[in-house]
């Protein structure tokens, strides 16, 4: 039984070698892909030093931190930290609501089926992924610069970094959508504007609102950081109690964060299930 | 029909009149209950609302007031060019390019570390976090919530931490992108093992393999291809992150921008940014071919 198998491979081997390994030039390939990916790896892990020893002396420091941030205990602060923490919902909120009210007007602009002229959305695509890049910290720190510290500053630059997404996201919903429902109102006479109210809007706003609130949910979570550049919110408390070694109030902050973005996910979802 | 015939005292009218005012009435409740969820939540957005404006001492005159300073600080990054002396103008622009150029570099390299760090730990713990793969429900709890944990906190705050305890400097970027990637990554690749056809993991076992010899035999080959697309994804994201990182000392071409802006250096500020979009812009453009090379166009973006 094993003897007839073992000749049965081996004839197989002879008849169609192609089974049993690839061509010469695709394993070549594959190989030089990996030891590329391998070279850039390794080539990254020296230039930020990643010695054994400095990984020891890290994590054992990391060991003690932990200790010291155990029991969480907000202090005295502790109305402080709430307070903030609502700060950091309302910059979400307030950031969150502007952006969506300036990126309407802009996706319907970006749309293919509303504004025909090639040149003109792709040049408004293009702008908005190029500012995509920019992560909401740096707006943030620009916007601190400009309007002074405060939550001011971190709604504005909430607003600004969802106002480039939401307006390709908008784009998106508004080229996807059914055109029956534009055909009939056109064909009972409504112009341009019609068309757009009642025919594409009241498609393409579950999915708007869709969006929204996912963004809602993920602009809590950037907004708890971006007091670190003084722009407002919980963050700007977690920070000072990281820079004077008050670990556990640290430690406090960062389980608040945790509760506050649990509770609103759970919000948003329950709320988008409904939508959809 | 005669499952339909009613028998709640609603429905017994007779006569067309009857049935008119029955449907009427319905019709009239459904509208009243409808109105009311409308109202209470466009009250509960009002309250929101309301309450945001008071907190975060947003106001239009504030707004009137700061855009335009917003917009004069924008203006003011802008440098001088001119037509007949462009290139002089651009070398005085980029005075830094060799120096930027190397913190760009070191930027990718730590987005490209901490991603692939990341994707090991996440595809360890993507194992146990797959509800079809592991019988134990507590391993599976524990993976579930270790995952939710490092995805939870803001990859800035590791930073904050681990600069702490690692020391100023790349190193402790990179594992804030690590943790925080392996949270992430490990949730879409958990999803991405609980949808695999579970003939080939049947076939493993029956030959008689062992719990690793499944995963690596009938889990990975399915999902390599979604494994691969998603890692990509959180390349080009990671990217982006390790820029900011460089503002509470993780090193990066953030550690820069950061200086340039705290002291006011304006035409550095847009240099920089200008780099850092032409960057991220042809990052997201081939990783974008990549992935729909390896799996069509089917996956929809998921942050």
């Amino acid at each position: 039984m094993n003897a007839t198998l073992t000749a049965d491979i081996a004839r197989l081997r002879r008849t169609n070698p192609q089974i049993f390994s690839a061509p010469l030039h695709e394993r070549l390939r594959t190989w030089g892909l990996w030891l590329g990916f391998l070279a850039v790896l390794a080539f990254g892990l020296w230039w930020i030093d990643a010695s054994p020893m400095r990984i020891a002396n890290g994590l054992n420091k990391l060991g003690l931190l932990v200790t010291l941030m155990i029991p969480p205990w907000p202090g005295d602060g502790l109305w402080d930290y709430i307070y903030a923490m609502f700060e950091t919902l309302a910059m979400a909120f307030l950031g969150t609501l502007i952006a969506f009210v300036v990126a309407l007007p802009l996706g319907f602009l970006g749309a293919k089926n509303i504004v025909p002229n090639w040149l003109f959305h792709f040049g408004l695509r293009r702008f908005f992924d190029a500012f995509r890049g920019i992560d909401g910290l740096v707006w943030a720190l620009i916007f601190v610069s400009a309007v002074g510290l405060g939550p001011f500053a971190g709604v504005l630059a909430i607003a600004v970094g969802d106002v480039m997404v939401f307006g390709k996201l908008f784009a998106e919903a508004i080229e996807n959508v059914d055109n029956k429902p534009v055909d009939g109102v056109r064909a009972s006479g409504g112009d341009n504007i019609h068309v757009v109210r009642l025919g594409v809007f009241p498609q393409v706003f579950p999915v708007m609102m869709s969006h929204v609130l996912y963004f809602f949910e993920s602009n809590v979570r950037s907004a708890t950081i971006l007091g670190i550049v003084g722009a407002g919110g919980i963050g700007l408390q977690l920070s000072d109690r990281i820079r004077i070694n008050n670990w556990q109030e640290a430690a406090f902050i960062i389980l608040m964060i945790l509760v506050t973005v649990a509770i609103i996910d759970a919000i948003s979802r329950r709320i988008r299930a409904r939508l959809i | 029909m005669s499952t339909l015939s009613p028998t709640n005292g609603r429905l017994t009218s007779t006569t067309r009149e009857e049935r008119m005012l029955s449907f009427d009435e319905r019709y009239r409740q459904q509208q009243f209950t409808r109105r009311n969820w409308t109202l209470l939540y466009g009250a509960l957005f009002l309250a929101a609302l309301i309450g945001s404006v008071a907190v975060s001492d947003f106001s239009i005159p504030g707004l009137i007031k700061g855009l335009p300073m917003a917009w004069n600080y924008i203006a003011g990054t802008m440098p001088r060019l001119t037509f007949e002396n462009f290139w002089a103008d651009m070398t005085d622009w980029y005075w830094g390019l060799r120096f930027w150029l190397r913190l760009l570099v070191e930027t990718i390299l730590m987005g490209f570390v901490g991603t692939v760090l990341g994707g090991v730990i996440a595809l360890a713990l993507s194992f146990p976090a797959s509800r079809n793969l592991v019988e134990n429900t507590g391993i599976y709890f524990a993976a579930r919530r270790t995952l939710e944990f490092f995805r939870t906190v803001p990859e800035l705050v590791f930073a904050l931490i681990f600069v702490f305890a690692f020391g100023l400097g790349p190193f402790a970027g990179v594992l804030a992108i690590a943790v925080h990637t392996a949270g992430a990554l490990g949730k879409l690749f958990a999803e991405v093992n609980e949808n695999v056809d579970p003939r080939p993991i049947e076939g493993v076992r029956a030959s008689g393999g062992n719990w690793p010899m499944i995963m690596r035999l009938g889990v990975v080959p399915q999902a390599l291809p979604n494994y691969a697309s998603y890692l990509l994804l959180r390349f080009e994201i990671n990217v982006r992150g390790a820029s900011a990182l460089g503002l509470v000392g993780a090193g990066g071409i953030g550690q820069d921008l950061y200086v340039a802006i705290r002291q006011f250096e304006y035409t550095d500020i847009s240099a920089i940014m200008l780099l850092l979009i032409l960057t991220t812009s042809v990052i997201d453009i081939s990783c974008e071919a990549i992935r729909h090379r390896l799996i069509g166009h089917t996956l929809t973006q998921v942050a």
